[in-house]
């Protein structure tokens, strides 16, 4: 490599070239003239050809040939969009052995050529934007990109049907990875459900070999109980605080018979797996196949820990396994990778106070209501109303409960209308009850849907298009005595309706989890206005993140079904290992940086980024930026009231020139045109 | 200041458009004063002796060793005066916030020269029935007469003439001008080397905010407050309880004086090192931390900013990029 | 206002992902738009100094257009709200300065939206051409070398 690139401060050589781009430009402007008018007017230019193709090879072997003959140390092409061809350009630079990043872009075709009818004006106007790159290029100083090395070790958060994808792909794709949920099991609200649209498969019986597999697998480390309390690092190099907490049961002897369970005294409402519909105890598993198999103690509820009694269950464990004195682990764990797989919340329905949630005994949400049809819940499969006994006669089920409605969530929920015809169908074929299906649109995209749909229609259940206004047990109307009524705006019949039921199951909508938008701030990715977190592009990377090295995959990104859930695990697991491959990765090196010798530590700067990359040190008081997590915007330069922050590419030097010198020829221009 | 200096290095210092702060700046180093003397020849000081521009002219080219220029260039005297100290001396500082950046005096820049002359002459006390404007001429029975022409903008120092060093403050604060006259003293003796040519003088490298002693957090701006009607904690940032203190904007060098006595910083130290247009920079700082993403609560809140060119450019219009304001005759 | 054959010279800022791909998209279009803008690539609006729209006016620009991601869809999330505050408050202090309003804009356009941003600059520059040059020539003549301070 030849020394070109160092020759950056005093003398610049400049060498440009126009292209014609066939008559695409050539047509428009007049690109021989602009070519001598560059090497003529404007300062440091020691060469100025054009040419008509300059991404062809001709075209590049002439700056290759330029760079290594005449000595040039900077480059500018006027061309095309720097979004085609700019990497083509640097590349010839970095070939020819100047640093790609003393080469300058500028557009005179999708900026100029195209968009004019004026030749002279165009010619112009071209002249003006490339003296801009000239006067800017001079300032252009070379970058090294960033290499670091890839951990290949990685971290998956969510113990759901997304993260156990994830976890399981990469697993075995002989990377290890550490599985972080905080519930005692891994299996996530897939673990509550009965049957699974379309296929109506039992949701169990899909899930628990995966979750066994994961459990099992000696790539994984499962640590459930467990939440991550710190991440620090960047792409690459994570190093992550998780603590695990005590579950007061020493898991090295612990074989989970369950005898602890069988004989705990003190019962408890399990709000989390039953949805508030069934008990567990205070020392529990929450479900039968839970993995991994050993329980935890509820210590808020339990009896030895809030009275000092009872320790029923260490008196009968046949290992010894409790241990009251078990205290939270914190480990520290370093990876590469992270995969955020953390899921959703569902609506709160109790918020809509008139559909009477939380009010009105035979009110289900949602979850509830896939407890109490699922065989292994409360009821034990059978559909029936609050009082544990009476089957129900009708069912209404609402769509949309907090979905598409400008007063809670104004996006719709996926999974909704597929559920409420799953819902519809279970409660057919469990009690022959009359159902209806109170709905505003019905939504069945995928694979098999509509055709389940189709079905459904055929069961005889009725379908009330209609925003459900209210449902009471106020009794108005002979036949009302005794049931809930809903009232409905039949908007296809164009009458309002009271229909009285006996249950009502709630479709509430996927909300973020309520914490999201804590744990975006810890993993320093960003949320959306409702706590979604966002994903890099929304259609074309909708598992990446805005930060290297962090993914996004399931619910936590947008409310979607399993099937969506489980591709995007397999997605973010893809791309995991496609950098785990690498071992290496490349960061642009277009980055501030903070000159500590003029920081004052005024700290406006702090709160400029939203990728964490400043940090502050109270000990030096100045702010520093990390490169790594830097992405390069700029806004931090332009807050800094010292000037203390630079930019290494787009710096005020670089585009106070590029002013001056579009500026320096219009003015000319128009000193020629005044007289 | 006795004139018998022979062979001693010569000194000067001149007063063109400011208040005297400067020069009463360069009395306060008190006995240091004698060091001067014993340095240096006072050759030309008007405030405190007693010599003529012609004695100046009658100097050789370079004469001069050390001048120090304070004030900002308003009319041609000024100008006049500048070229000819630039000519006789071998190093020029432009000494203080108004021959560095325009200072006070620069804040013309806001009117036209116009409208400044007719308001003096024009006031409620001003007794002038005739509506008479000053003349630059005026043909007196003994001759014709002159008096200085205002230039239509203020001008700093260094956009008359090129300018050796820069010692900002207003004024610069009496330890610092201790501290540059022992360098200087020391350089004309060869213990010592001055910076480079163009450089800032008697100033820090960072800014007031580095200096000051209150402690500083993350800042988020939803109110802006005045002086004249809050109490502000001397224990919290002022700029963190709403008072627009341009200490983040300033260059160091005078200790914080004005946020140790409670009071904001109001810039007078001119822009940080290598920054082109301090007001810009403190605009830009203030507003990147406004707590409020919707336009029209960001616009109530900046309500409370009453006087944003007189906050930005208090010190520096005639050396910011825009220079001037627009007026129109 | 005359039209005299007044042709404005208007320094306009993009930002990489949305507004320059929108005049990019615009080019592809063949969208033909008036040619008085010259635009400045920065990778984001967050990255607009207000020392750079004081540049431009100070060096001739007749007006200043500054454009990024519509507010919210940010590449980086959040920075055009920046963009925003500090546009506010140039806006106030140019007032200030007896610059017109309607000589400094911000306009936002994503990289789909070239026809919008076409229309943009076509609104601006019959604005400015009403306004009619900014002329911002009373500068004094500047001395020739010197740093610490000099522009």
């Amino acid at each position: 490599m030849n020394d070109n690139s160092q020759n950056v401060s005093g003398d610049v050589r400049i060498g440009v070239y126009v292209c014609h781009c066939g008559s695409n430009i050539a047509s428009m402007v007049d690109v021989e003239e602009v070519a001598r008018w560059a090497g003529e007017a404007l300062p440091g230019v020691v060469a100025s050809r054009d040419n008509n193709f300059m991404c062809s090879s001709l075209g590049q072997e002439m700056i290759e040939k330029d760079i290594k003959e005449l000595g040039l140390n900077r480059v500018v092409v006027a061309a095309c969009s720097p979004h085609l061809h700019e990497a083509t350009f640097r590349n010839a630079c970095q070939r020819a052995g100047l640093n790609p990043f003393l080469f300058d872009m500028v557009s005179i075709r999708e900026q100029v050529s195209w968009v004019n009818t004026d030749r002279a004006v165009a010619t112009e106007k071209a002249k003006a934007l490339i003296s801009g790159g000239v006067h800017r290029v001079a300032y252009n100083q070379p970058l090294e990109p960033i290499i670091v090395d890839i951990n290949p070790n990685v971290m998956v958060v969510g113990g759901g049907i997304a993260g156990i994808q994830a976890a399981l792909e990469i697993a075995d794709g002989g990377s290890h990875v550490y599985l972080v949920e905080r519930e005692p099991s891994i299996g996530g609200h897939m673990a509550q459900l009965d049957k699974t649209f379309p296929t109506l498969d039992c949701s169990a019986c899909i899930l628990t070999p995966k979750m066994f597999t994961a459990g099992n697998h000696r790539n994984i480390t499962l640590l459930t109980w467990s939440e991550v309390e710190k991440v620090d690092g960047f792409i690459g190099n994570f190093t992550v605080k998780i603590r695990k907490k005590a579950r007061k049961v020493d898991t090295d002897l612990c074989t989970g018979c369950g005898l602890c369970e069988e004989k705990c005294p003190k019962k408890v409402v399990d709000e989390v797996f039953e949805a508030g519909l069934g008990y567990r105890k205070a020392i529990y598993r929450p479900f039968p196949q839970a993995v991994p198999k050993f329980p935890v103690i509820d210590t808020e509820n339990c009896t030895f820990f809030q009275k000092g009694t009872c320790k029923a269950c260490q008196k009968f464990c046949p290992t010894g396994a409790i241990n009251f004195d078990q205290q939270d682990e914190i480990l520290t764990v370093n990876v590469g990778n992270i995969i955020l797989a953390t899921g959703y919340d569902l609506f709160d329905s109790r918020r809509i106070s008139q559909y009477g949630y939380g009010r009105l005994a035979n009110v289900f949400s949602s979850l509830e209501f896939e407890r109490l049809s699922n065989a292994a819940g409360p009821t034990g499969g059978k559909v029936v109303l609050r009082d544990g006994v009476t089957t129900p006669q009708s069912v209404a089920i609402i769509h949309c409960v907090g979905s598409r409605d400008t007063n809670y969530n104004k996006y719709c929920s996926s999974i909704c209308c597929m559920q409420s015809l799953k819902f519809a169908h279970v409660v057919k074929e469990r009690t022959g009850a009359q159902v209806y299906d109170f709905y505003i649109d019905i939504r069945t995209p995928a694979k098999a849907y509509d055709e389940f749909y189709q079905h459904v229609l055929e069961e005889n259940v009725l379908f009330v298009r209609g925003k459900v206004a209210e449902v009471t047990d106020a009794a108005r109307l002979p036949g009302e005595e005794g049931k809930l009524i809903v009232q409905v705006e039949d908007t296809l019949a164009g009458k309002q309706r009271r229909i009285p039921v006996d249950m009502v199951i709630l479709s509430a909508g996927l909300e973020p989890r309520a914490d999201s938008k804590e744990v975006a701030k810890k993993f320093g990715i960003s949320c959306s206005y409702e706590g979604w977190f966002i994903e890099r592009h929304p259609k074309l990377d909708p598992v990446a993140t805005m930060t290297d090295g962090i993914f996004i995959a399931g619910a936590c990104q947008g409310p979607k079904d399993i099937p969506a859930a489980v591709a995007q695990g397999a997605a973010a697991a893809a791309r995991v290992m496609g950098l785990v491959g690498q071992g290496q990765i490349s960061l642009e090196p277009v980055r501030a940086y903070v000159n500590e010798a003029q920081c004052s530590g005024c700290r406006i700067c702090n709160n400029m980024c939203p990728f964490n990359a400043i940090t502050f040190h109270e000990d030096r008081a100045v702010s520093e930026i990390n490169p790594a997590l830097c992405q390069g915007c700029g806004t931090c330069v332009s807050a800094c009231p010292a000037g203390a922050i630079r930019a290494s590419h787009f710096s005020d030097q670089q585009v106070m020139a590029q002013i001056e010198g579009i500026l320096m020829i219009d003015l000319k221009q128009r000193e020629l045109v005044n007289g | 200041m006795s004139g018998n200096g022979h062979g001693k290095p010569k000194f000067a210092m001149y007063w063109a458009a400011g208040c005297g702060g400067c020069e009463i700046a360069v009395l306060n180093i008190h006995e240091g004063i004698l060091d001067l003397d014993a340095n240096f020849e006072v050759v030309f000081w008007p405030v405190a002796m007693d010599a003529k521009y012609k004695d100046v002219e009658a100097m050789e080219d370079g004469e001069i060793t050390l001048c120090l220029f304070n004030g900002s260039i308003r009319n041609d005297e000024n100008a006049e005066m500048a070229h000819l100290l630039r000519r006789k001396s071998k190093v020029l500082v432009a000494f203080g916030s108004c021959a560095c950046e325009g200072c006070i005096p620069g804040l013309a820049n806001l009117y036209s020269k116009r409208s400044l002359v007719e308001t003096a002459f024009s006031t409620l006390t001003t007794d002038n029935p005739g509506g008479v404007l000053p003349q630059t001429t005026y043909a007196a029975p003994e001759g014709e007469l002159h008096i200085p022409t205002l230039y239509e903008t203020v001008r700093t120092l260094d956009q008359v003439v090129k300018v050796d060093y820069y010692m900002p403050g207003c004024p610069p604060e009496s330890p610092q001008i201790m501290s540059v006259l022992g360098l200087v003293i020391q350089a004309l003796k060869g213990e010592a080397q001055l910076p480079p040519a163009g450089s800032v003088i008697g100033a820090g490298n960072s800014t007031v905010c580095d200096e000051c002693p209150r402690p500083r957090n993350e800042k988020t701006l939803t109110v802006f407050r005045r002086m004249a009607t809050f109490q502000p904690n001397v224990q919290e940032c002022l700029l963190e309880q709403g008072i627009l203190c341009s200490g983040l904007a300033t260059r160091s060098g005078c200790k914080a004086l004005c946020p140790s006595a409670n009071m904001p910083c109001i810039g007078c130290y001119g822009p940080a090192p290598e920054v082109v247009d301090q007001g810009a920079r403190m605009m830009s700082a203030i507003a990147s931390v406004i707590g409020s993403n919707d336009p029209k609560e960001i616009d109530k809140i900046m309500d409370g900013i009453v006087d944003p060119a007189g906050t930005f450019y208090r010190f520096g219009l005639p050396h910011s990029l825009l220079h001037h304001a627009r007026t129109d005759g | 206002m005359a039209d005299n054959g007044f042709e404005p010279v208007i320094v306009g800022f993009t930002c990489n992902w949305c507004s320059y791909r929108a005049a990019d998209s615009a080019g592809m279009a063949r969208i033909k738009y008036a040619p008085n803008v010259r635009l400045i690539r920065l990778m984001c609006s967050g990255r607009l100094d207000p020392q750079f729209v004081l540049k431009a006016l100070a060096e001739g620009a007749d007006g200043v257009l500054i454009s990024g991601c519509h507010p919210g869809d940010c590449h980086y999330v959040e920075q055009n709200y920046k963009t925003i505050r500090r546009y506010e408050l140039l806006k106030k202090t140019l007032d200030a300065l007896g610059i017109e309003e309607g000589r400094v804009k911000l306009v936002w356009a994503s990289a789909a939206e070239g026809a919008i941003l076409a229309d943009q600059i076509d609104q601006m520059v019959a604005k400015i051409k009403s306004l009619g040059p900014l002329n911002w020539k009373a500068r004094p003549a500047r001395a020739p070398t010197g740093k610490g301070g000099q522009p």
